[in-house]
């Protein structure tokens, strides 16, 4: 399990070297956590990390999570803060007493009331919902008692909503039953291997209906074993459901959930071409010496990766290719091979050349413009994935098997990419960034910026949040790290609830230029001010990197004080909170005409701003505002 | 493998799950003589000796052990048998 990360090399004495570091202890623990770690080394590594400070230190983030089972799970608690920090993520852990899941959440003066969670997580074992349904059950009893413990998770979780509005996430159940008949156990409803079977579909169901996040250890299990996950011994000695042995995978599973809904996943897949994509060398091989394609295993196996990265790319993964090769030789394959399945129109970044691919990967992160944490690197030379790793930590670069039939199965199973939401936008996303690299290699045939923006004949539509919008709305505002004014991570119910207030405005914008349809690239929450009627607060304002330096900031500012001057409002007030992502739009309040308040904020580096409409003259931009935008 | 190579390994084992290089242990160790070995911590520590010599305590075992001696005689027989 785990094989995508690297073995340490030298635990204990990286460890050793780690605590005994002053300056940066903390940066010498997450390179450590990027590894292959067993229980006991998470055990020890979480020691050296210590209990979570109050405020985040430089470059990472942190969460509160309260940790609710009907088993011990005490035992997983050093693999999941492990696992949150090989994300930069720093999880301060609430595990509430054994089995007191219900009471933690029910009871108005329980201990989860401090810890204030941001995430609740329900880790509950199958074996007390199915316990009372008799083996004699018909598929009706079975039903109803299935549903009435789903009616009481939906409960919970709406109370974990209500008292914390944390985001809940829901394990879902191991089926740990063993079987009884034999393979008639299928068709017996009061079976309980079929009984938890039954649970954790009606669970799926009802998590997609409440906006629930899933757990999937019990597909994980089913990938792993059993037995690489429950152990009967651990169980009976101790009440742990989740064997130990299982823990490192547990945190990393949970924490890349938490990771999703904080924008924390990957979002580009960098692969190399050589023995990668396909079988050979193409400088040395040639095209008809290349091994790709149905015939050949070695073929077919990097034809699955390419058919897997195409998968990737439909669900809104960015392609990119980095490679040590002649430029025109490399997508000569692309056009001309007939069995490369990957088009070159897949590829937004095409980078090959004999240039160092560290200065590559940083060409390819700017070229997107996106993070160059947000890239997986993909090569199945040890030696470029050593010089990655060592001088570009936040790039993540799987330990490829020597195998390439396992390619695929070891990029699934590191897991970059977990998503909590999956959106029209998404799928057409790979589009968007490859019109992106024709946008500009028009900027760069334009003779000025000016020039630029007249050219890419921008219209921009705009409105209300509409029921179609939330998703997408709620996904960018969990995503976006780089314009975010004050990165509050609203979930898909909290923008329902904000639609909802009354004069409330919430704005999205659609941007659609010469080269396409960017899709939905910025959202504004304005809260009213409970003080005085014709104060706006802009709680929430975030916009998709794509379209950065067209306009749109200046556009969707004068569509905001038109829109807020139509209700009788005098002013904004607007907050910026500097995050370690956010410096871009440090400047924006002020570049907008805001003028900065006196008053200090607390601690946390914000600045406070206030726009006077009346006084508010609108931005000259070459975007032009549809008619009939509603 | 020794008894006293087994006994080696257990101590590296159980200072490194209670970050206490002072440990030593000896046969006649028992689990209250030692600041912080808990129940907890017992339960880790076989955890991490059935990772390392890639054994299995059987439940009983594991619930009734009088002092280090008898795990570390119980590592032995099952090394030899395997």
């Amino acid at each position: 399990m785990m094989d995508w990360l690297p073995v340490p090399d030298n635990f204990r004495g990286c460890l050793r070297l780690a605590v005994e570091a002053s300056a940066d202890r903390l940066e010498k623990l997450a390179a450590l956590a990027q590894h292959r770690l067993g229980y006991l080394e998470m055990i020890q590594l979480d020691r050296a990390l210590g209990p979570a400070c109050t405020e985040s230190p430089r470059g990472f983030s942190s969460v509160r999570l309260a940790l609710l089972s009907s088993a011990t799970v005490d035992h997983l608690v050093p693999s999941i803060r492990i696992a949150g920090l090989r994300r930069r993520l720093l999880v301060d852990v609430h595990v509430g007493p054994y089995g007191q899941y219900r009471q933690q959440l029910l009871e108005a003066e329980s201990p989860l009331h401090h810890l204030r969670p941001q995430v609740v997580l329900l880790s509950l074992s199958a074996r007390e919902a199915i316990a009372a349904v008799p083996l004699t059950a018909t598929a009706a009893e079975a039903d109803s008692a299935i549903n009435r413990a789903i009616d009481e998770l939906r409960t919970l979780w709406r109370k974990a909503r209500e008292t914390f509005h944390a985001t809940v996430i829901q394990q879902t159940f191991l089926n740990i039953a063993e079987p009884l008949f034999g393979s008639f156990d299928r068709l017996v409803a009061g079976v309980p291997a079929q009984l938890i079977a039954h649970l954790n579909e009606r669970l799926s169901q009802a998590a997609d209906e409440d906006s629930v996040l899933l757990l999937d250890i019990a597909r994980t299990s089913e990938r792993d074993g059993l037995d690489a996950w429950f152990d009967v011994t651990r169980w009976l000695q101790a009440k742990m459901e989740i064997a130990p042995q299982a823990a490192p995978v547990y945190g990393e599973l949970l924490t890349r959930v938490i990771a999703a809904k904080y924008g924390l996943s990957k979002k580009c897949l960098v692969l190399d071409l050589d023995n990668t994509l396909w079988g050979g060398v193409i400088g040395d091989d040639g095209p008809q010496g290349i091994v790709l394609g149905e015939g050949t295993g070695t073929g077919e196996a990097h034809l699955a990766l390419q058919h897997y990265a195409k998968q990737l790319k439909e669900r809104g993964v960015i392609l990119a290719v980095c490679s040590k090769n002649d430029p025109l030789v490399a997508e000569a394959v692309f056009r001309d091979h007939p069995e490369m399945f990957l088009k070159r129109a897949d590829i937004a970044a095409f980078v090959a050349n004999w240039e160092d691919k560290a200065a590559n990967l940083r060409r390819i992160a700017e070229q997107l413009n996106i993070g160059i944490e947000s890239l997986v690197f993909v090569d199945d030379n040890p030696a470029e994935r050593a010089r990655i790793r060592q001088s570009l930590p936040m790039v993540a670069v799987p330990e490829m098997p020597d195998d390439a039939a396992q390619y695929v199965r070891c990029l699934a199973d590191a897991g970059y990419f977990e998503s909590v939401a999956f959106t029209a936008d998404d799928s057409k996303r790979g589009q968007q960034y490859a019109a992106n690299t024709s946008r500009e290699a028009f900027l760069e045939s334009s003779q000025s910026m000016d020039d630029f923006l007249r050219g890419l004949e921008m219209s921009l539509t705009f409105g209300p949040f509409q029921k179609v919008d939330l998703a997408r709305v709620a996904q960018l505002i969990g995503k976006t790290n780089q314009f975010n004014l004050t990165t509050r991570r609203h979930s898909l119910e909290e923008v329902t609830r904000f639609v909802a207030t009354d004069r409330c405005l919430t704005l999205q914008f659609r941007l659609v230029d010469r080269f396409g349809d960017n899709g939905l690239v910025s959202a504004m929450i304005l809260l009213p001010d409970p003080r005085s009627a014709d104060v706006l607060e802009i709680d929430t304002w975030v916009m998709s990197c794509r379209v950065f330096g067209r306009q749109l900031e200046l556009e969707a500012m004068n569509v905001a004080v038109k829109t807020a001057r139509e209700m009788g409002v005098r002013a904004f007030r607007a907050d910026y909170i500097p995050t370690s992502k956010n410096a871009v739009v440090s400047d924006l309040y002020s570049t907008l005409g805001f003028e900065r308040a006196r008053e200090a904020m607390n601690g946390n580096g914000a600045s406070r701003w206030f726009l006077h409409l009346p006084d508010y003259v609108p931005h000259s931009t070459h975007i032009a505002q549809m008619v009939g935008a509603v | 493998m020794t008894n006293q190579d087994v006994l080696n390994t257990l101590t590296r084992i159980l200072r490194d799950l209670l970050s206490d290089d002072s440990i030593v242990l000896t046969m006649e160790t028992r689990r209250d003589e030692v600041a912080n070995w808990d129940s907890f911590a017992y339960v880790n520590f076989i955890v991490a000796v059935e990772s390392e010599f890639g054994v299995k305590f059987r439940v009983a075992e594991v619930e009734s052990y009088e002092n280090v001696g008898a795990i570390v005689r119980r590592i032995s027989a099952m090394l030899i048998t395997r």
